[in-house]
């Protein structure tokens, strides 16, 4: 029997393509606000859309928050997907400070305007910095490298590219809970794990090819333990 | 590596339909929009937009329904605008399906909706749309206005100021739109399109008069002759099978732009 997923319903936005997305890697979608079923299931997805802030008060009044806190302490196999993701560590700072679950420590908080670059090479080339502005929001296709060991991390290719849309991105205390850098003005932290806990910042529901091998590496996961 | 600059083919849909006479070889429906983001899919073009010129407002319901097909059949971004009037336009899109919306003319007779908008939904799905003209004289310094309906309207705005007061209102990327050169394949201006990516702190698509891959690889550039732009959108040299996506990215590899490579056997 193919495994049952809850895709969490927080009332922020469609589902549609994550569930399709869901369906095309053999895995059955069950879209869901009710914290039982998300309890019971084979894995659990939180999918990304709107603010920090709002996000984070959807879940909490919906009764979620609970439900998926203990999923990630000692539950099924977890994916989380930007908000997803975002809601793991322990604050965000879209539209002021916000809690989040604290599963992974860390904030969350927007890419800066201008970043340093390096200027000249070498001892006697004058090395040195500069700022340069950064585009943000960071928008479209990047590679991801995979390190650490994860049972995910086992089932991905060594590097990817996916398709990214934020403003924030996270800033892991724990450098061994990241399993997947990006880099936009300097690298950051695309992929994090930790035992039953995967989430990216990417959208693979988006990512054609690359967006399916992820999710074919979820169901291997769940279909391993 | 770093982010790579994106190609985006562009569809006109009327009343849920596909115009300005698309034509594929080998296709049988060309007209459904469903299935001519089918094909942009498997070219593995970047993302996909959506102009929605259906002059009724009424019809609605054909766009939501559209959107709601797409997001289901295909796995990439999805960027749908026109006839955008209010939050809940915007709403009933993301709703539906779209990743971005994208708005013009609502946000030149309400430019509060753009901050209303990105306080609601987040700037990173907001895309403002300008469709600009250049007002200015030869020999004078370049210059250019937005207009409205087609190019057939001036707003007397100044089209680089607009996009600076958008992007600071919260809008997440501008689609830039040159009607001097819109439908001409005569190549980008990549003038305006320099003065505005320059300008602003968020990602810029070049729009207008991409006719090759060379122009596509010169709006993309960032050398001091290029158009600074993050993204291109084309929809003429897609629609009529000249080229494909694919056949267009590894021409844009070859002239040292970074695009996302197509995979092994893509078209």
């Amino acid at each position: 029997m193919r495994p049952r997923i809850a895709l969490v319903d927080y009332g922020a936005g469609n589902l549609r393509s994550v569930a399709k997305a869901l369906e095309r890697s053999e895995l059955t979608p069950v879209v869901t606000a009710d914290p039982k079923v998300v309890e019971s299931a084979d894995g659990v997805l939180l999918p990304g859309v709107g603010a920090f802030r709002d996000a984070v008060c959807s879940l909490t009044d919906a009764g979620l928050a609970d439900a998926i806190r203990k999923v990630t302490d000692h539950g099924r196999p977890y994916l989380g997907i930007c908000f997803g993701l975002q809601l793991l560590f322990e604050e965000g700072d879209e539209h002021g400070r916000t809690k989040g679950l604290g599963v992974l420590r860390g904030r969350v908080t927007r890419f800066p305007n201008e970043v340093s670059e390096a200027v000249g090479t070498g001892a006697a080339g004058g090395a040195g910095a500069r700022m340069r502005p950064l585009r943000v929001p960071h928008i479209g296709w990047n590679e991801v490298r995979y390190a650490g060991s994860h049972p995910m991390i086992e089932r991905l290719p060594e590097r990817d590219v996916y398709y990214f849309v934020h403003s924030y991105r996270p800033e892991p205390t724990d450098v061994e809970t990241v399993v997947g850098w990006a880099d936009y003005g300097g690298r950051f932290a695309a992929a994090v794990a930790k035992d039953n806990v995967f989430a990216v910042q990417f959208h693979p529901e988006k990512s054609q090819a690359a967006g399916k091998r992820l999710l074919d590496a979820y169901r291997q996961w769940l279909e391993a333990c | 590596m770093p982010l790579f600059k994106r190609i985006i083919p562009c569809l006109d849909v009327d009343k849920g339909r596909v115009v300005k006479g698309v034509q594929y070889v080998d296709h049988v429906d060309a007209g459904d929009p469903v299935e001519v983001a089918k094909r942009y899919d498997a070219q593995e073009a970047d993302e996909i937009t959506f102009l929605d010129i259906t002059a009724s407002h009424e019809a609605r319901g054909i766009l939501l329904d559209i959107v709601a097909r797409t997001a289901e059949s295909v796995f990439m971004p999805l960027c749908v605008g026109g006839g955008i009037r209010s939050l809940q336009d915007i709403r009933d899109l993301l709703n539906a399906g779209a990743d971005k919306v994208s708005i013009m003319t609502a946000a030149i007779k309400n430019p509060e909706l753009v901050e209303q908008a990105a306080a609601k939904i987040g700037s990173a799905n907001l895309v403002l749309a300008i469709d600009a003209k250049q007002v200015s004289a030869p020999g004078e310094s370049p210059r250019w206005e937005v207009f409205t309906h087609g190019g057939r309207n001036s707003t007397g705005i100044d089209a680089v100021e607009w996009a600076a007061r958008m992007a600071a209102a919260g809008a997440g990327e501008i689609l830039l739109t040159s009607m001097d050169r819109d439908g001409t394949k005569q190549g980008y201006d990549l003038a305006l399109l320099r003065a505005v990516a320059d300008r602003v702190p968020i990602p810029v698509i070049a729009s207008g008069g991409g006719g090759s891959a060379a122009d596509l690889a010169t709006a993309l550039d960032d050398g001091p002759a290029g158009g600074h732009c993050q993204a291109a959108l084309a929809a003429s040299i897609f629609h009529f099978g000249e080229t494909t996506v694919g056949r267009v990215k590894r021409a844009l590899i070859e002239r040292g732009i970074a695009v996302r490579p197509p995979s092994p056997g893509v078209e």
